[in-house]
């Protein structure tokens, strides 16, 4: 009798907890993260980590982890990951240390709204606040550079945090999230219920119904328009909305501009994509920023670098802002009507009420200085006639070489902004950059993340000679894991960027730019990567050729003009108008 | 109310340029560091807070911050966006003095010889409608409730006195055309947003943009 009993109390209790999981709480956040469809994580193990890297162990066959050199290449490359592929960056680090070397990417996630979820260990929860081992106040720390944060001290905390995290992270405009767990919450014992996907949180608005009202004064304006003119940024990108905004475009006849973290939204071949707008920007959108009447920016958010001085920016314009974050509508320009709402949504409304239109006059202006660009600067640029190779000229020999198709990661300087205004994308997603933060050393890890979040495509990483210097460590990671990164250093033998504001407004004071270089090529190899170095325009193509049909990863140095300056410029202080091209 | 229309705007631009005391008043979750995150908005922009009170609010596990600030219109209308972008943050809303019915809350520990002794001291404490709170052989303390200019005119006036000591609370404000949250967070609460959730900033809606 008592045997029969106990066999039908255990089935009974068997059938009731088929959904719910006795564990640890480090097993039972990486459940989450497997419910969270999370297949790749790059991360870094430490004492306050240990128990989730011993559960994640057991997890092999179902999460990836990539061991990192450092943290911050960790951050960079999930950044990477998820730029590439939409998805939500998953990173791993420790505390203290671990945690620190994680603010510069969170910075540069918070700033560019790239969707992550990092997860720290902390001390044990009583040992908070006696500056124990590795201990730091990641919560505080990293407040100002997070979309949200929160620290778990309860395993039972764990899968409602969890399910918030990616919830904040990829929803409203994304942003970094980070969960900081203490290590006795992560090998506390529990039975945890079935994991819930969260998808309202009361205090949280990620987008607003739309109402029509905004999209008919919206239209309104537009249909109106003699000289109307797109500004376009990531949020098409981060909207999804690629095809929705194409329609759009397609349907005004409207030419359009990208910022460089809108860069391949639509294809740059389109014949409405007019190029880049901003201090390097294209010629024709700066000057005629200040000459059009009604101006639809869409999910951008007039950084200084795009606007140059505000008081002579697009002042004679009406202007139009589509964003789905209310705090960017009216913050540096202000909008005549503000579109508050995902672009996937209000886009297609907005192509509903606007009327079909060929601004073939208007388009030609754009033509006209596009010309005047390609005269004086472009020409020069892509085919120079002197000894010293161009940055451009390697970007065109990409161009020719991969057709439009490589996902492009630069890191920060000169070469970044030649590769934005010269690289061309047939696909979106695949300018992967730095763009509000400026992160000098972003460009490697961040090509390991790319390439894992789009491995089917070639992935370049074109990173000066100085950024290179800053995170050189994960070719370590390259080794590793073989992540096929096609890795091109652009060098010239000095802090590029800085010699040329240097040079131009600092009476050539050229202080401290002048930076030395290993031998990369050696450095490569010392890590089992191909490498090559080239010095000489006859060879290039060779080389590039060489890099990008090589199978796995490969470094290519390209020895280029030391003091090369990148035009057009909008100096700083200066209105898009008094743009120099030279 | 700070009311914007926002087709308007660049011709009235000129009233909204001066600085002036704003009082901002934000509903969010009680949740720890909440605060901070608050309070990093102001001095990421080198915003001095002048009085920062947090209490609970009429309703259950919604707490209200009171934040007093000296700033243009655009500057303040700007920062009410920045926090109400923080996650736990319900709903922010800010106004003008006029807009608001407010109160802060002063004691005075004064020597109890001093108004046994002077008919002025007593004669004081009437003319500010201040209490005495405690009394005892050596001091007494008094408090007043009331702006901040009434408040202080009291420092001023006990200063002869034997102040031994004066501390003010921070502001704690009603807004006058304000029905409460209740109904607010019916809507806040429901799975699918509805139009009239948050209202429209950035229509012509008038007198109804940042009430409630």
């Amino acid at each position: 009798m008592e045997t029969a009993q106990e066999t039908i109390q255990q089935t009974g209790a068997k059938a009731e907890t088929s959904k719910t999981f006795k564990g640890t709480g480090s097993q039972v956040l990486l459940n989450g993260l497997i419910e969270e469809g999370v297949t790749t994580i790059f991360g870094y193990p430490g004492g306050a980590i240990m128990p989730i890297y011993d559960a994640l162990y057991d997890y092999a066959d179902k999460l990836e982890h990539i061991l990192v050199r450092h943290e911050q290449g960790g951050i960079h490359a999930a950044q990477g990951f998820a730029r590439a592929s939409g998805e939500v960056g998953v990173v791993f680090a420790t505390s203290g240390p671990g945690a620190t070397n994680l603010v510069t990417g969170l910075a540069d996630a918070q700033i560019d709204s790239t969707p992550l979820v990092c997860i720290t260990g902390q001390v044990f929860a009583h040992l908070l606040g006696t500056d124990a081992f590795q201990e730091t106040d990641v919560i505080n720390i990293t407040t100002p550079v997070t979309k949200w944060n929160y620290q778990v001290t309860d395993a039972k905390e764990i899968q409602e945090v969890l399910a918030k995290a990616f919830y904040i992270a990829k929803s409203g405009r994304p942003g970094p999230v980070l969960i900081d767990i203490t290590k006795n919450a992560q090998i506390q014992v529990e039975e945890f219920p079935e994991y819930i996907k969260c998808n309202h949180i009361r205090s949280y608005l990620p987008k607003p119904k739309v109402r029509i009202e905004y999209i008919e004064q919206a239209a309104e304006l537009i249909n109106s328009a003699k000289k109307p003119f797109i500004l376009f940024g990531q949020g098409v990108i981060l909207g999804k909305a690629e095809q929705e905004f194409k329609a759009f475009v397609e349907k005004t006849g409207i030419p359009a501009a990208w910022t460089i973290m809108g860069e391949g939204a639509i294809p740059t071949s389109h014949p409405l994509n007019v190029g880049m707008l901003g201090m390097h920007g294209n010629y024709g959108p700066n000057v005629l920023t200040n000459e059009c009447d009604v101006l639809i920016a869409i999910g951008m958010r007039f950084d200084d670098r795009v606007t140059g001085r505000l008081d002579k920016y697009a002042k004679q314009a009406k202007v139009v802002h589509l964003d789905i974050d209310p705090a960017e509508i009216d913050k540096n320009v202000k909008a005549d009507v503000g579109v508050w709402g995902d672009c996937k949504e209000t886009l297609p409304l907005l192509t509903n009420l606007v009327n079909e239109n060929k601004h073939e006059d208007w388009l030609a202006k754009f033509k006209e200085y596009n010309q005047q660009e390609i005269d004086q600067v472009i020409t020069p640029e892509l085919y120079p006639t002197g000894d010293e190779m161009t940055m451009g000229e390697v970007l065109r020999n990409i161009n020719e070489i991969c057709g439009g198709d490589a996902v492009i990661v630069t890191d920060v300087g000169q070469h970044q902004m030649v590769a934005c205004r010269y690289a061309k994308f047939n696909n979106t997603r695949s300018n992967i950059t730095s763009g509000g933060l400026g992160t000098m050393g972003f460009g490697l890890p961040a090509a390991i993340g790319a390439k894992y979040g789009a491995p089917d495509k070639t992935v370049i990483a074109i990173i000066g000679d100085g950024g290179f210097q800053m995170t050189p460590q994960e070719l370590g990671t390259i080794m590793q894991f073989g992540a096929a990164v096609k890795i091109l250093i652009l060098n010239n033998r000095f802090l590029g960027m800085v010699r040329q504001w240097q040079q131009l407004f600092h009476d050539k004071r050229y202080s401290f730019v002048n930076i030395t270089s290993p031998d990369f090529v050696a450095l490569a190899k010392s890590y089992y990567i191909e490498a090559a170095k080239v010095d000489e325009r006859a060879n290039l193509k060779a080389a590039l050729e060489t890099m990008i049909n090589h199978e796995g990863s490969y470094l290519l140095e390209v020895m280029v003009g030391r003091e090369n300056n990148v035009f057009p410029m909008v100096p700083q202080g200066m209105g898009v108008s008094e743009i120099r091209l030279k | 109310m700070s009311t914007e229309n926002t087709l308007e705007y660049k011709t009235t631009k000129a009233d909204f340029e001066g600085k002036q005391e704003y009082t901002i008043t934000v509903y969010a979750e009680n949740r720890i560091g909440l605060l901070n995150r608050i309070a990093i908005i102001f001095s990421k922009r080198k915003i001095n807070i002048e009085s920062l009170n947090t209490s609970p609010s009429e309703i259950d596990g919604i707490h209200r911050f009171n934040i007093v600030i000296q700033e243009s219109y655009e500057v303040v209308r700007k920062l009410a966006r920045q926090i109400e972008k923080q996650i736990e943050v319900l709903k922010v809303y800010f106004n003008t003095n006029d807009e608001i019915i407010w109160q802060e809350l002063a004691l005075y520990k004064v020597s109890t010889d001093e108004i046994a002794e002077r008919v002025t001291v007593e004669r004081l404490l009437r003319q500010y409608g201040a209490s005495a709170v405690v009394i005892r052989k050596d001091y007494t303390v008094f408090a007043v409730t009331g702006h901040r200019e009434e408040t202080d005119a009291l420092v001023k006036a006990l200063e002869p006195y034997e102040l031994i000591e004066f501390v003010r609370s921070a502001r704690v404000a009603i807004i006058k055309d304000s029905a409460g949250f209740h109904e607010k967070l019916k809507e806040f609460e429901a799975v699918e947003p509805g139009e009239e959730l948050v209202e429209n900033e950035f229509l012509d809606k008038g007198q109804k943009i940042f009430t409630m």
